[in-house]
């Protein structure tokens, strides 16, 4: 195990996007991480006669129209945007990923079923189901979390059956189905391991996607609340200041743009390595 | 054929009734008193109670599903607490302005995404095809929202060419309604299109490889003819598929575009609604957006079989 | 007259591991109405050879020497003229039937396809000769209206239609690689017989490439034998297949299992070639046969071997062929 890793590091090395991607992937973690034990300023210091400095050396990327410190507001909502994004994926991975080996291996009406349950939740984008959980629930980044990971639920659930039923059809499973080996005992021992690659790279996509959804749900208020800062809720305060102060509007922006460019970067790079039969036309 | 036509329509009432019901008791059910959510914890107990009886609250509650669905088929979608107006007029002014957004969306980025995706394919591993691999990966990672206020601050404030937001009103004029829709389906187009170019690309470079393209050439086709004629066509039947599977997606960034210009339109109603807490509008509204997407995929894979005649049934071999 | 003559071919193809010569000066000529076949195992060029002459090698590919055709050099054509040459004067029908058809064409409109595009017919014209062509392949158009789509028809049905655009045209030469083996045995047979019926009524060449020595015992009458890109032996078939002088030949044969007694004592089990054929970056020097070859001398492993007059127009590459007994 911990040969292939280093197998797929060493692979990935040659990889540019996995390179590129891997850095800044790992830079936000850490950023994120960092932000618990340090900011370079306290984000809930208001200060409204520091409001809208520009970048400086002691604001290195100036102060919003409180007189936060914008770089601290950053990296603090990084760690939301991660920690929402994360949470999400393991609510898609905890139930997708069973279903959709459920629905390979046994086919027929379960396999049906499955199918038309997926084709249905994807009619409910986050978006939507977000807006009905806060219509009862009230706005908060639990329902984001909700919202976001029950759409990764179908999206998980379909990449594992089909890279499931592909498992299936080769000869090894014949094999040990013919040695009496049940059909639950050869999912979680010979299929779920070979479908491992696919799930890390689905997995990465979908933190990516995740990364965008939260900034767009609580852009319009339906996810983190204030005070906690959020990347989306920062572009949402700083479309009132548009005229006056477009450099809000610009950091948290380009936050997001770099996370998602390099998640999806490492995810091809990721790719590339796990699994040359899946690179394609690249 | 009609064995096809058949299931596909079954699978579509199924999944309809499923949306309803899940809609219904998310709403209606799990709230448990929608008439205190909606009038908030400080509405007087009498208050409550003609709310109730107006909402037929105390009915049991498959009498109300029934009550709701036997509306919904006859047009009657309820009355907006708020305005006081029935939802389904609410819905014809603002469709007014959602449905030419989102159609010059899709219009917008099917011209922009499909041609980029066949140059990139025809220039496979040559510049072209790096920009336009690279403005994919752009334009998927910009969220569209601020991408909408770059273009805010580059056309409305820089440029002052279109108004920042705000919708003027049809009678206004075709051309000021026209130009307060145009930042906005930009902004909407762009992840599109994105997606769209990736994946047209790919398409066409799966299909270039396989071996009926080698059997066109054999008998004399260009690499040009061989492209436009034999390879696109195959190429575009996942492109079509995912077209439309990105429709709900073009729906959940209708909503965020709408309130970031402002716009009247339905994303903003439901918007409006979940703040008001009119959970009526509410109810129908994503009830609507759900059965839209579902019977836009329906559609499309009616197209599908269209498309590629091996879907049509009568199969030999 | 010569139709086709294949003078000091080599095919360099861009790798990973550098640029490889994947054939490497060949000669080879047949003349109008011949039937040429080329044997050898998986990778030996074959393939290569037929799509050099076709115009369809990868990209990255760069060829030197001349292939000519009644006299002109394909290799010295534009790629417009090329596109006149090729389903024209040179038709290709190639080996999975399954694939090789356009999925969302009719057959139809697929035969029609190259009469279009080199025939200057009209509409009727064309419909008539389509209707044609299925006939002579074997699909009545009773049973097989032209607007069926190839997912309806079965692998056999499939490489007639595939026959019937390659000889659409009437080419002067028609190369056909491996074109039996994707089918059922008794399938083999029929498109077999097909192909040899339509070549001998047309009088076109054929180049018939295969891997299966019966197919090319009954299809042809000269054969050239090939191996990691180089020829080994060429002659009537007849002749090579009785009197083999290079050894790869001999282990070739000696490879078929059969039923019965034999008279050498070498055959008494099933036979195999020891050793593998050496990956395409790594032919060795000398001739690339010999580590794996039982007659081998020292000469054959540092250099390529000579040209060997073994009489009737049969020759080796070899510096230790058999005898002729």
């Amino acid at each position: 195990m911990a040969r292939r890793l280093v197998e797929i590091f060493t692979h990935g090395l040659k990889n540019r996007s996995f390179v590129i991607g891997g850095i800044i992937t790992l830079l936000f973690f850490l950023i994120a991480l960092l932000s618990y034990v340090w900011t370079p300023h306290a984000i809930e210091n208001i200060s409204i006669a520091n409001k809208l400095k520009l970048p400086g050396s002691v604001y290195w990327l100036g102060t919003d129209h409180f007189g936060r410190d914008i770089f601290s507001m950053l990296i603090v909502g990084a760690r939301n945007s991660v920690i929402v994004a994360f949470v999400a994926i393991g609510i898609g991975l905890g139930f997708g990923v069973p279903l959709g080996l459920i629905a390979a291996a046994r086919k027929g009406w379960v396999d049906e079923f499955i199918m038309r349950f997926n084709d249905f939740t994807f009619a409910f984008p986050s978006i939507i189901s977000a807006i009905m959980i806060t219509a009862i629930l009230g706005p908060g980044a639990v329902n984001s979390i909700i919202a976001i990971g029950i759409f990764n639920i179908p999206v998980f659930a379909r990449v594992s059956r089909g890279a499931a039923q592909s498992v299936w059809k080769r000869e090894f499973i014949l094999a040990a189905r013919s040695s009496g080996k049940g059909a639950f005992k050869i999912s979680l021992e010979h299929v779920l391991p070979n479908i491992f690659s696919m799930l890390i790279v689905q997995t990465t996509i979908q933190f990516a996607l995740g990364i965008l959804a939260e900034a767009g749900l609580s852009y319009l208020g339906l996810g983190t609340q204030p005070p906690a800062p959020s990347w989306g809720k920062m572009l949402n305060e700083a479309q009132t200041f548009l005229y006056l102060a477009p450099q809000l509007a610009i950091y948290p922006g380009v936050a997001i743009v770099l996370t998602v460019l390099g998640l999806n970067l490492f995810g091809d790079g990721l790719r590339d390595v796990l699994d040359p039969k899946l690179r394609r036309s690249r | 054929m009609s064995v096809f036509l058949a299931k596909r329509i079954t699978t579509l009432v199924i999944t309809l009734m499923l949306t309803t019901v899940v809609i219904f008791v998310v709403l209606e059910i799990l709230p448990g008193d929608p008439a205190s959510i909606m009038l908030g914890i400080n509405a007087e107990a009498d208050t409550l109670a003609a709310l109730r009886a107006e909402l037929g609250l105390d009915r049991p509650v498959h009498i109300r599903y029934i009550r709701w669905i036997l509306d919904l088929l006859q047009g009657n979608l309820g009355t907006s607490l708020t305005y006081d107006v029935p939802v389904s007029e609410l819905i014809a002014e603002r469709i007014a302005i959602s449905l030419p957004l989102a159609l010059m969306a899709i219009i917008l980025s099917t011209v922009i995404a499909i041609p980029l995706g066949i140059i990139a394919a025809s220039h496979h591993n040559r510049p072209l095809d790096f920009f336009v691999m690279g403005f994919s990966q752009l334009g998927i990672a910009i969220p569209n929202f601020w991408f909408a206020l770059l273009l805010i601050i580059f056309f409305s404030i820089m440029l002052k060419w279109v108004p920042a937001g705000g919708f003027a009103g049809w009678d206004a004029g075709m051309w000021p309604s026209l130009m307060s829709l145009f930042l906005p389906s930009i902004a909407l187009a762009l992840p599109q299109s994105a997606i769209l170019a990736r994946v047209t690309r790919s398409s066409l470079l799966d299909v270039l490889k396989e071996d009926y393209i080698r059997t066109a050439r054999a008998k004399g086709v260009s690499q040009r003819r061989a492209l436009w004629g034999h390879a696109l066509r195959n190429a575009l039947i996942p492109v079509v598929t995912i077209m439309g599977l990105q429709f709900s997606f073009l729906l959940a960034g209708a909503i965020i575009i709408e309130n970031v210009f402002y716009l009247p339109g339905l994303g903003r109603l439901i918007f409006q609604a979940i703040a008001q807490r009119d959970l009526i509008v509410v109810k129908n509204m994503v009830l609507i957006l759900a059965v839209t997407v579902v019977v836009i995929n329906f559609v499309v894979d009616l197209l599908y079989a269209v498309i590629d005649p091996r879907l049509r049934g009568g199969e030999n071999g | 007259m010569t139709l086709l003559n294949i003078q000091n071919l080599t095919v360099t193809i861009d790798t990973v591991h550098g640029p490889i010569n994947i054939i490497e000066q060949i000669d080879l000529s047949m003349a109008a109405g011949a039937k040429l076949g080329i044997v050898g195992e998986s990778g030996c060029g074959k393939s290569i050879t037929a799509l050099a002459i076709i115009g369809l090698l990868p990209d990255k590919s760069s060829l030197s020497g001349k292939i000519l055709l009644n006299g002109e050099n394909l290799l010295a054509f534009t790629p417009e003229e090329m596109c006149r040459v090729r389903g024209n004067r040179v038709a290709m029908i190639f080996q999975e039937p399954m694939t090789a058809l356009n999925p969302v064409q009719t057959i139809g409109n697929q035969i029609a396809e190259s009469l279009i595009l080199h025939l200057k017919l009209g509409k009727k014209d064309i419909r008539d000769r389509v209707r044609q062509l299925m006939e002579n392949v074997g699909l009545p158009v009773r049973r097989f209206p032209l607007d069926l789509y190839p997912h309806q028809l079965s692998g056999g049905q499939r490489q007639r239609v595939m026959i019937a655009m390659a000889i659409a045209c009437e080419p002067d030469l028609l190369i056909a690689d491996e074109p039996t083996t994707a089918l059922d045995v008794t399938v083999q047979e029929q498109i077999l017989d097909l192909i040899l019926d339509l070549v001998d009524q047309s009088g076109m060449g054929l180049i018939m490439i295969s891997h299966d020595l019966g197919v090319i015992a009954q299809t042809t009458e000269t054969v050239v034998v090939m191996y990691t890109g180089n020829l080994f032996e060429t002659g009537p078939t007849v002749e090579v297949f009785k009197h083999m002088a290079h050894p790869y030949t001999d282990g070739l044969f000696s490879a078929i299992p059969r039923p019965g007694i034999s008279l050498n004592s070498k055959r008494d089990r099933l036979y195999t070639i020891p050793g593998q054929v050496p990956e395409i970056h790594l032919r060795p020097e000398g001739c690339s046969f010999a580590d794996r070859c039982h007659r081998a001398l020292d000469p054959c492993r540092t250099q390529a071997p000579p040209v060997v007059d073994m009489g009737k127009n049969h020759v080796a590459w070899c510096f230790n062929p058999l005898d002729r007994n």
